[in-house]
């Protein structure tokens, strides 16, 4: 058997997302990503059915993998039960232990996400936060985020929200312990490992 | 819609929706776009209909965003899921409600996946009692929030000040219904009515005397699709799924949307402002745009809730076309003012959407 799908077989999303395809590609019909770019998902799982391991190498030095929005309409559709989105994100984490991602221009995109959305989570607690979205990079959120960030304060007081204030309440500021908390959880499941990964092969 | 494979499923696409103490699971994407929209919900839960729910403040995000955009592993997910149960125990609640569809998708894969795969299961509870030290049982009961306003719907109703009715016409107002993906494409059981006749926004619709359309794509993705928003250079995948949608409801002239997924409500707002000033398109008669709600908006609107107070000048696409049809008492002096009526001027308006 393929090392790779042998890798691959660790993740249960490659268990519970591969049963046996009959190539039929209505999860390509389905597909939102096959609709806008050169993704067909009846393929990918085409080729993890074969299992040759040149081209599962070359699949995930791709940026073919990197396209699927992980909207899992695949799931719903699949008449043999297979969810080609699981398969992705068994690939896309293979991907990342192997180092295969940063052979393609999508797949490096993974430093741009763990800054935008993984700093995030370990600074605030939250995967977003007001204080760092503005329309510079979010130019689709009209000027009307303009004024929110101009008078974040008082318009979320306004809507009863606990802006930067201690206890319950929306955009309150989760504590130090519970940060702490999420902050271990990312250390000892390999999160944090993760992230070193992604800063250290974007320094290489 | 073919009414007799629906009457086939129907029965296997009910679920059971705890009836009261509920501990609550904020969204992070709800906090910051739609701040009053989760505000509302806790109004209309804990003092409309006099419910009690439980805010933690110890809770924190899912990680849904970055477990879909693959910079975290499972085994992460699953352990932070686990504390937000172990927090929902130390509280003294069973209801587990995720105000989140991403988050709602997460909750849902995780428990099923433990009953698939019981090392995970067993995986996960060591990694939390080595990271926080804590033990964690699993909810009784899993809702999404717009659940707990289906369930609701008529005792919403027979309160009602207002009905989405046209005051112009006298007839019912016409609502486009958007279904976040992963509220029932991945597991359809989990949704009221499943992922093929999704019931948990028609039947508020329907309820409080509207008429939803059906349009070919309506069960379309919103074109979130993660790492394809999150990314700048990659957001015409988003764009692109988001104008299929429009271009496929414009015939039916819908009066607005309503959406049960923070997401999409994010984008099918947002993309509009984008498409009117890059293309020059606007989606409705008159140059405004089609107004996009949350499932709290509209409930709060319907019960008489001051839309400035629920934080509906945080949209880009206006309201007001629909609050005029609607007949809601408004003042639209006070739309731009921030606490205790402080004058903090306006935005900027486009130069394409009226606003």
């Amino acid at each position: 058997m393929s090392e790779l799908i042998e890798q691959l077989r660790k993740d249960v999303r490659f268990i519970e997302g591969l049963n046996s395809c009959i190539n039929c590609g209505v999860c390509t019909a389905i597909c939102p990503a096959a609709q806008f770019y050169e993704y067909d998902p009846r393929q990918i799982a085409d080729t993890l059915q074969r299992g040759n391991e040149e081209e599962i190498e070359r699949l995930m030095k791709s940026d073919t993998i990197w396209y699927c929005g992980e909207c899992l309409s695949c799931k719903t559709r699949c008449p043999r039960g297979n969810t080609p989105g699981y398969l992705i994100q068994a690939l896309r984490n293979l991907a990342q232990q192997t180092g295969f991602y940063a052979f393609s221009e999508r797949g490096r995109q993974q430093l741009e996400i763990k800054r935008r959305i993984g700093d995030n989570m370990l600074k605030y607690g939250y995967c977003v936060y007001v204080d760092e979205i503005n329309t510079d990079y979010h130019p689709e959120q009209g000027p009307v985020w303009d004024w929110y960030r101009q008078n974040t304060g008082t318009i979320l007081k306004r809507l009863g929200a606990n802006y930067r204030g201690d206890g319950a309440g929306t955009l309150r500021v989760i504590s130090e312990s519970d940060l702490t908390e999420l902050r271990s959880i990312f250390d000892k499941t390999g999160a944090l490992k993760q992230f070193e990964d992604i800063e250290k092969m974007a320094d290489d | 819609m073919i009414k007799d494979g629906k009457e086939q499923v129907w029965p296997d696409y009910q679920k059971e929706i705890a009836p009261d103490n509920y501990y609550y699971a904020r969204s992070c994407i709800r906090q910051n776009f739609f701040p009053g929209s989760e505000e509302t919900f806790l109004k209309i839960v804990g003092k409309v209909l006099g419910k009690e729910i439980y805010d933690d403040p110890h809770q924190t995000t899912c990680t849904g965003i970055a477990y879909h955009s693959g910079i975290i592993p499972m085994e992460t997910t699953m352990t932070v899921v686990a504390r937000q149960f172990s927090l929902m125990n130390d509280a003294g609640y069973k209801n587990f409600l995720a105000s989140c569809v991403t988050s709602f998708g997460i909750y849902t894969e995780i428990i099923e996946t433990w009953e698939h795969f019981p090392e995970t299961f067993e995986k996960t509870k060591d990694y939390l009692i080595r990271a926080t030290g804590r033990s964690f049982k699993l909810p009784e009961n899993l809702a999404h929030t717009s659940d707990i306003i289906y369930k609701f719907r008529n005792e919403i109703a027979s309160m009602a000040k207002i009905r989405l009715v046209n005051k112009h016409t006298g007839k019912p107002l016409r609502v486009v219904e958007h279904i976040g993906c992963h509220y029932a494409k991945i597991f359809p059981k989990k949704g009221v009515g499943g992922a093929e006749f999704p019931k948990v926004l028609t039947g508020m619709i329907e309820t409080w005397g509207g008429e939803v359309i059906d349009y070919p794509e309506r069960r379309h993705c919103c074109g979130f699709g993660f790492r394809n928003y999150i990314v700048k250079e990659n957001r015409g995948y988003s764009l692109s799924n988001t104008k299929k949608k429009f271009d496929s409801m414009e015939p039916y002239k819908p009066d607005f949307i309503v959406t049960n997924c923070p997401g999409c409500t994010f984008f099918l707002d947002r993309w509009q402002y984008v498409l009117a000033e890059s293309e020059g398109k606007t989606y409705d008669d008159n140059g405004y745009g089609i107004p996009v709600l949350t499932y709290e908006e509209m409930a709060g609107l319907v019960l008489g809730f001051d839309p400035w107070e629920m934080g509906m000048q945080l949209h880009q696409v206006s309201v007001e076309t629909l609050l005029d049809k609607m007949d809601v008492c408004y003042d639209r002096n006070k739309k731009y003012l921030g606490y205790e009526d402080q004058p903090i001027g306006s935005p900027e308006e486009p130069e394409v959407l009226k606003v």
